[in-house]
């Protein structure tokens, strides 16, 4: 049996207002629309978004795991992109 | 929530018995639809529709219960939303004719919805304005859910008019076999004039235009031509129905008239 | 949501070429130390499929799950429990597309997937290969299978794979539900009329036994269960988590008044457990093999909406393809 597939497309659902979108999962849909429609009935069922996006699992690009040592690590010893790393003084307010 | 009208509003015993009857043709529409779309459920195309057909099946249910409860309380007769659903015989049941149709097959399925979706747009949009406060209430909500099915509706209808050639041809038929339901829609009856008559119910003629129009559209956009009109000689509005319902009844309500008085 | 132990049925792992060895212990001791695997990571190739195996496995049952209390939908006895199956069911069949998602990052496709279903070629928990007879069989279901499925379900919520774990909290959120509404059901009937009773503990005769094999063979019998273990794609055996089972569920029928078909079934002050009789295998082992009594029905429901449905996907596939780049920004 040979059938045209529908494509795969990822989900982003932003839950309320104020939230980013969060990736949910994926679905297979044919056209846009219905990827959006198919997005609703599966990852709205219990009031879970108010905003949908969906993408085409084809155009995300993603970072190569092998190469997560090269893209990440070099941030790990600079500490001093982070808060804690500056000592202030308690009396010190709104720093 | 009880629709709060002046006393002598309520005593006129005429408007009372087309308020319920008009209330229940909302109803049975409804619930006899959602028992249609609840056949589907784990046979549908793709998984996908599955839940999607579900969610229409589920919104349709909600829509019934909330209006044969309302109908339930105009009768006064003590019965609930169950007893009306599940004890009432064929003749007393007064959903579209079109709602009773069997579910065939996507096309069949879709093609009755879509009819069916369009028009409740046209009556809960034009119910949202009712002096009859509750049902403006149960309108107001169901016409949200309206909105969403009339979308999946009439985008599958597009999607099959407009696929392939065997898509086309099947979606044709389908429009052929049911279009002699859709005279009953809007052709207003007694109830139909009385209710909008007393400022409950959008005016039927009216509303049937906006329909057509918006009928005439999106066949325009799906490939399909119109079939011809014909009179109708279907009734359900007013419990005359087709060999159908009777089926459809009898295994809705097997389990309620099998063991009478049980709780479940 | 309906996981069986289906992992150990005869498929010897493979040891890991050499040259891969230390790639091998690498990933253990990611394991080991409670790190997420996540899609294209380096994974030894017997993790890859078997969960492949597994999640598509469980995606299938849910799928299949939905015949038989979609059985009863347009039987329900009173619109409220017709409306609660029908958002149940719709669960399941979201359930299933959570985990066909799953097992799509691994690198198998849903139509592969429906195939190998449909062939026979892949299994599904073979407690839907039980037919539902009566409108107590529903309750049954929410309150045994979906009890012992949440039971098999929740360790996996820590399972080693993200896609996987992040799937099953997602369906154990949803599940609580599930076996409350099989509960409530089987309360009514338990406390209605005589004839209701009765079809309450009829259900209960049927699906007891069913529900206990769910579990899967005991852990002497189980091949796989070690080097599932070591992965943490199981995190507890299965005669623990049938243990578990037994005591949650026996002193629910008992506020049920309804009776366990089990003539052995006892309380064993020493262990403070409860004791059960002795497991028939060899209808579950007809039943996995393709002769229980809805095993064709079920695959032959699959295969009708599948065939019955094609013409409808090839049209929704023409139409994009027709329209493709008149998709706009908001759909």
């Amino acid at each position: 049996m040979s059938e045209t597939d529908w494509p795969l497309f990822e989900v982003f659902i932003r839950s309320r207002s104020g939230l980013e979108h969060k990736h949910v999962g994926s679905l297979h849909a044919a056209d846009a629309r219905m990827a959006v429609e198919h997005a609703r009935d599966v990852y709205t069922r219990r009031q879970e978004g108010v905003s949908i996006w969906v993408v085409r699992s084809a155009d995300i690009i993603a970072s190569d795991p092998a190469e997560a040592d090269s893209l990440f690590e070099p941030a790990r010893d600079k500490v001093y992109r982070h808060p804690t790393f500056y000592a202030i003084p308690d009396e010190v307010k709104n720093l | 929530m009880s629709a709060v009208a002046e006393p002598g509003a309520r005593s006129d015993p005429t408007l009372e018995t087309a308020r319920l009857r008009y209330v229940l043709r909302l109803a049975d529409t409804s619930l006899v639809l959602g028992q249609r779309l609840g056949e589907w459920v784990g046979h549908a195309p793709a998984l996908e529709e599955d839940l999607g057909l579900a969610n229409l099946a589920l919104d349709l249910i909600g829509q019934a219960r909330l209006l044969l409860g309302y109908a339930a309380e105009l009768e006064g007769r003590g019965r609930d939303e169950d007893a009306l659903a599940y004890l009432r015989d064929a003749p007393e049941f007064l959903n579209l004719t079109l709602a009773e149709q069997p579910n065939g097959d996507f096309a069949d399925t879709v093609v009755r919805q879509w009819l069916i979706d369009a028009w409740q747009l046209e009556i809960y949009g034009g119910l949202a304005g009712s002096s009859d406060e509750r049902l403006a209430a149960i309108a107001a909500k169901s016409l949200k859910e309206t909105s969403y099915h009339y979308r999946f509706s009439s985008g599958w209808l597009t999607r099959l008019g407009d696929g392939t050639e065997e898509s086309h041809a099947r979606t044709q038929r389908s429009l052929a076999t049911l279009w002699r339901f859709t005279g009953e829609l809007f052709a207003p009856d007694e109830v139909d004039e009385r209710m909008s008559a007393a400022g409950i119910a959008p005016a039927l003629p009216e509303a049937g235009g906006r329909w057509q129009e918006r009928i005439a559209a999106d066949l325009r956009r799906a490939t399909l031509q119109c079939p011809a009109s014909h009179p109708y000689p279907w009734h359900g509005k007013r419990g005359v129905h087709t060999e159908h319902l009777g089926h459809l009844l009898a295994e809705m309500q097997h389990l309620q008239r099998t063991y009478p008085g049980a709780r479940w | 949501m309906y996981t069986q132990a289906l992992d150990s049925q005869g498929r010897d792992l493979v040891a890991a070429p050499p040259g891969e060895a230390a790639a091998s212990a690498a990933f253990q001791a990611r394991i080991d130390a409670d790190e997420k695997v996540e899609p294209k990571d380096w994974m030894p190739e017997a993790y890859r499929q078997t969960l492949i195996r597994q999640i598509s496995q469980h995606a299938h049952s849910e799928i299949v799950g939905m015949l038989p209390e979609g059985n009863w939908i347009t039987r329900a006895p009173s619109l409220r429990r017709k409306a609660v199956l029908i958002a149940k069911v719709q669960d399941e069949g979201g359930h299933g597309m959570y985990l066909y998602s799953a097992a799509e990052t691994l690198g198998i496709s849903r139509s592969q997937m429906v195939e190998q279903l449909l062939s026979g070629a892949a299994k599904y928990s073979s407690i839907f290969n039980y037919p539902t007879l009566t409108w107590a069989d529903v309750g049954a279901i929410g309150w045994l299978v979906d009890g012992a499925a949440i039971m098999n379900q929740i360790p996996i919520c820590r399972c080693s794979y993200g896609p996987y774990a992040r799937a099953m909290v997602r369906i154990c959120k949803e599940e609580s539900f599930h076996q409350r509404q099989g509960f409530e059901i089987m309360l009514t009937l338990a406390q209605g009329t005589e004839a209701q009773r009765a079809m309450a503990q009829d259900a209960l005769n049927r699906w007891w036994w069913p529900s206990i094999m769910m579990f899967g063979p005991s852990d002497v019998d189980s091949k796989h269960t070690a080097q599932s273990m070591r992965w943490k794609i199981k995190r507890f055996s299965n005669d623990e988590l049938r243990q578990r089972f037994i005591d949650i569920t026996v002193p629910q029928a008992q506020f049920l008044k309804l009776t366990i078909p089990d003539p052995q079934l006892r309380w064993d002050e020493a262990t403070q457990h409860f004791r059960i009789g002795p497991i028939d295998w060899s209808e579950f082992q007809a039943v996995l093999q393709g002769n229980g009594p809805c095993n064709r029905e079920r695959i032959e429901a699959r295969r009708a909406a599948h065939r019955a449905g094609a013409w409808v996907r090839e049209a929704a596939a023409a139409h994009a393809a027709k329209h493709s780049g008149r998709e706009g920004a908001q759909a």
